[in-house]
């Protein structure tokens, strides 16, 4: 495919892709004593050479519009064209987070009333709105749980997560400076519970515990789970990472949590948008409510206030954890999503999604290794035992799905298994899809059983481009476009 | 449902092959009683695209939003025009609907325009190099403290009192959970606040705001010049990117890290978010920059890619040992903020900030000439704090009523402090009119008389 050069690289200096007003006459400009700057270093281009830039980038893309995009714990699902076009109503987009109060009323209900949805899927009494992903929310939700530790005069020392947990949950739990241990996973790929009853005492703070966990099952004791948490006074954190499998089947706040996020753009289908942006919402029980982060929002009869500061109601808030009101954007997106399926919609949409994940799951045992006995949840975990002694990894067959048309399933995650394939579809395929896909990596298993490793190793031949050499990235790591030939020939 | 594609003959025959009986045999690891019989209670059922319109156009009508009212607020939040190709090309599926770039080949679009982000972003602030964005301007600016603690191993930040509130508060929370110290200066108005005083050889860094909360640019080389004598970084923020189309950059006056709002690129005010934060460092302190870098790479037959790199930093390779946290960034509204500066360039962006500060100008002058105002600024860029007689949140209530959304009053961040009861901040940007000018000018002098 043709290499599409940097923008850096297309420079005609004076060119620009906007045509602005004459500047009025107002004499001298008035900086304070700081320079005027008389240059950026920015490219000149015009409009149609940004557009068709921008556009041939985009080509060598895919994402769900494009095909099924299986990345497991990521929840790649259909994403409404419906929602963007709400989320750009003026009335919603046009907004400013300081606007007196009376003028935003109607972004305050639609706050509020995402807030409602959120607390009845789950049957928590409150939840914090603003963190501005899961990971922040993973944040949020420990800040609130060390708050409350802290009320009651302790101070407790360490946190308990599982080996299967997402990255970001050690790492949140290191950040707020607590000590990690690792919760053993038995062999049918859940939480030992008899470890963990015996790593559990009264210097443990908190568990977090993702549920359905990260090898796609659900934790069958997680009530005992619960109870034994509670008993020696420490708090539940659930990742909420996998929410989109038990929407309207399960709810959180039956299972004994105490705070979990929602990531809005896996659950309820904000766009991934290459990364970004997310929104990660924390439901909590009573005994956190108190300690959440402001801003809040309030309602008396049909009239919503906001309150930015540690007061009142809100006195016991543990502070803020962003700019302005929370990830007003996403929460359109999210709502409009909720609206357009109604409960039963969403109860449906994790019907299909587990049901998908099992079709595939028995689809796929006939040439790949499930790494644990079903049923899964919305999500199948294997492993490449079915590659031993090909000299394939699970990384070349990876790779050789991409010139098949499927993006990849999320590989070496979780940690559990050996050469982990994650596979997530979500309820937003089709019967003929999941059956192309199933066929398809039939197809590519038996092909490396075969023994073809020079085909594995050398995949993609038809992607945009041939595979990467990261390691070599990482060891000198140019990071900028820059004019300096010395460094860009370095890198050519 | 329109969004399920799965009919009920499918389903049947999925469960048929999986060897089932009922989809909630596939849910039988869920003990009985947790298991929900029927659709939970009080919600609604499923509505077509028509009925979710009005459902939203009804929220959308109880705002008002800022192209119905003559409109002066920024306090971190700009109104900038964004030309329609930013938003066409952020909607193309193959942006909107990727995700993070985990498999490069197939995600070369997502990684090359973040590559020409981080140069863009490191062109703006005059500083080496960026990462691909962060939430927004104030976890930016917290994360950037908790860096320059580990760069410095010293824990005591000394927080300047004109930064934006938000920005110290968030801040304030990591400090107070990570365990670190702040010195924070009261709000300072008038610019007044001597910083360099404030640093002794515990500092870890100082973070200082231009154009700061109250529209102050400052002049920060000596200053830069002060930390680094005792040893300390300076932190540099910026909740007005436009403003670094006309100031002197951050970086040529020495700081060390640079945190940003983006969202004056491209990007919509959205009530607040998701916004784009942006953030810059050295060369030398790119290993513990917080959150996702795109790097140069090579592919097996010479060509030329990108690919997410350094990611022994991060959390979903270190877990406990990561520098931050992070995980998500802002990546579509990183893209919304790069093809908007691709489409103004050099000559564009210099231009667009002049222009902002030529009609704040001509506004400064109008309001300079009102009984019992007093505008606090000597210099600007695109805001200002003009002080009233007379509370300023109680003027902004009673201007709303008349279309006129006349800035932000101090009061909102500052609830507690009585001096400054009567500031507003006030914006102007490429988009406010004369007829927006004559109408703030009108109500002011109304509600002043």
């Amino acid at each position: 495919m043709l290499q599409e050069s940097l923008i850096f690289e297309q420079d005609s200096p004076g060119s620009t892709g906007v045509d602005l007003p004459d500047l009025p006459d107002v004499g001298k400009p008035r900086l304070g004593g700081v320079a005027q700057r008389k240059s950026v270093g920015l490219p000149g281009l015009t409009e149609p050479e940004v557009v068709r830039h921008f556009t041939r980038l985009s080509q060598k893309n895919i994402g769900i519009d494009s095909t099924m995009y299986n990345l497991g714990s990521c929840t790649m699902k259909h994403n409404p064209r419906l929602n963007e076009k709400v989320a750009r109503l003026p009335g919603l987009a046009d907004i400013h987070p300081m606007q007196p109060i009376e003028t935003v009323q109607g972004a305050l209900a639609l706050i509020d009333d995402l807030a409602e949805w959120l607390k009845a899927l789950t049957n928590m009494p409150a939840v914090a709105m603003t963190p501005g992903a899961g990971a922040h929310g993973e944040l949020c939700g420990m800040m609130a749980i060390r708050s409350a530790i802290e009320h009651r005069g302790e101070s407790r020392t360490r946190v308990l997560v599982p080996e299967s947990a997402h990255g970001t949950n050690p790492a949140t739990a290191a950040s707020l400076g607590y000590k990690v241990d690792t919760i053993p996973v038995d062999k049918t790929g859940r939480v030992d519970l008899k470890a963990l009853t015996k790593m559990l005492d009264s210097d443990v703070a908190a568990i977090m515990l993702t549920n359905p966990n990260t090898c796609g099952l659900f934790e069958r004791d997680i009530a005992r789970i619960a109870e034994a948490v509670h008993e020696v006074g420490a708090f539940f954190y659930c990742d909420g990472a996998n929410f989109n499998a038990i929407v309207g089947k399960v709810r959180p706040g039956d299972l004994g949590i105490d705070a979990m996020h929602i990531n809005l753009h896996k659950t309820f289908s904000t766009p991934h948008g290459g990364g970004g942006p997310g929104s990660g919402p924390v439901v909590l029980s009573e005994a956190l409510a108190p300690f959440a982060p402001y801003p809040v929002v309030t309602r008396k009869g049909d009239v919503y206030d906001l309150v930015e500061s540690a007061e009142g109601e809100t006195k016991n808030s543990f502070g803020r954890l962003k700019g302005f009101h929370g990830q007003m954007g996403m929460f359109v997106r999210a709502l409009s999503y909720m609206l357009s399926h109604g409960i039963d919609g969403l109860r449906q949409a994790s019907e299909d999604a587990v049901l998908s994940a099992n079709y595939i799951m028995k689809g796929l045992s006939r040439t790949m290794t499930p790494s644990f006995a079903g049923p899964c949840m919305h999500e199948a975990l294997f492993d490449d035992r079915f590659l031993k002694g090909t000299g394939i990894t699970t990384l070349d067959f990876a790779k050789a799905m991409l010139d098949e048309g499927f993006h990849p399933m999320t590989v070496y995650f979780p940690l559990v298994v050996h050469g982990a394939m994650l596979i997530e579809p979500t309820e937003s395929e089709s019967k003929e899809t999941l059956d192309q896909f199933v066929d398809t990596l039939n197809y590519l298993a038996e092909r490396a059983k075969a023994g073809d490793k020079a085909y594995f190793a050398g995949a993609p031949y038809y992607a945009p481009l041939r595979r990467l050499d990261e390691t070599a990235a990482a060891r000198k790591p140019i990071l900028r476009w820059t004019e300096d030939e010395a460094l860009r020939n370095a890198a050519e | 449902m329109r969004y399920l594609p799965l009919t009920d003959q499918d389903r049947s025959s999925m469960l048929d092959s999986i060897g089932a009986g009922t989809v909630d045999d596939l849910f039988r690891d869920v003990p009985a009683d947790l298991l929900l019989k029927d659709r939970i209670d009080g919600l609604p059922t499923h509505k077509g695209e028509l009925e979710v319109e009005r459902l939203f156009a009804d929220y959308a009508g109880r705002n008002t939003p800022a192209g119905d009212a003559a409109f002066f607020l920024g306090a971190g939040a700009y109104r900038h025009h964004v030309p329609a190709t930013v938003d066409y090309i952020i909607q193309r599926g193959e942006f909107l609907t990727s995700y993070t770039p985990y498999q490069p080949e197939v995600s070369q679009g997502t990684l090359q325009y973040l590559f020409e982000f981080q140069t863009q972003v490191a062109l703006l602030t005059g500083m080496d190099v960026a990462n691909a964005s962060m939430y927004d301007g104030a976890t930016a600016c917290a994360e950037a403290v908790l860096m320059a603690n580990r760069l410095t191993r010293r824990s005591r930040a000394v927080m300047s009192g004109g930064l934006h509130p938000h920005y110290a508060e968030t801040t304030r929370t990591l400090a107070r959970f990570i365990g670190f110290d702040l010195v924070e200066c009261p709000p300072d108005p008038e610019n007044v606040e001597d910083l360099a005083d404030r640093i002794d050889d515990k500092t870890s860094c100082v973070v200082v705001q231009t154009p700061d909360l109250f529209g102050h640019p400052s002049d920060l080389t000596a200053l830069a010049e002060a930390c680094h004598a005792k040893g300390a970084l300076l932190i540099v923020a910026v909740t007005e990117v436009m403003s670094l189309g006309l100031l002197t950059p951050p970086g040529d006056m020495g700081a060390d890290i640079v945190v940003a709002e983006g969202q004056s690129i491209g990007n919509s005010l959205n009530f607040g978010g998701p916004h784009v934060g942006l953030f810059a460092t050295r060369q030398k302190f790119v290993r513990q920059m917080p959150g996702r870098l795109c790097g140069q790479a090579t592919d097996a037959e010479g060509n030329r890619g990108f690919v997410l790199t350094l990611s022994t930093r991060e959390q979903h390779i270190r877990r406990e040992k990561a520098t931050s946290n992070i995980c998500t960034n802002s990546g579509l509204c990183a893209l919304a903020f790069t093809v908007h500066l691709s489409l103004l360039g050099e000559a564009g962006l210099l231009k667009l900030a002049e222009l902002n500060h030529a009609r704040t100008i001509q506004l400064v002058d109008r309001l300079a000439e009102l009984k019992g105002v007093k505008v606090l600024n000597r210099g600007f860029f695109n805001e200002v704090t003009v002080r009233l007689p007379k509370p300023a949140a109680g003027i902004v209530d009673s201007l709303a009523k008349r279309r006129v959304l006349a800035g932000v009053p101090v009061s909102r961040f500052y609830p507690d402090r009585a001096e400054l009861s009567g500031d507003l901040l006030v914006t102007v940007t490429e988009m406010t009119t004369d007829a927006d000018m004559d109408a703030l000018i009108d109500g002011l002098k109304e509600e002043l008389q």
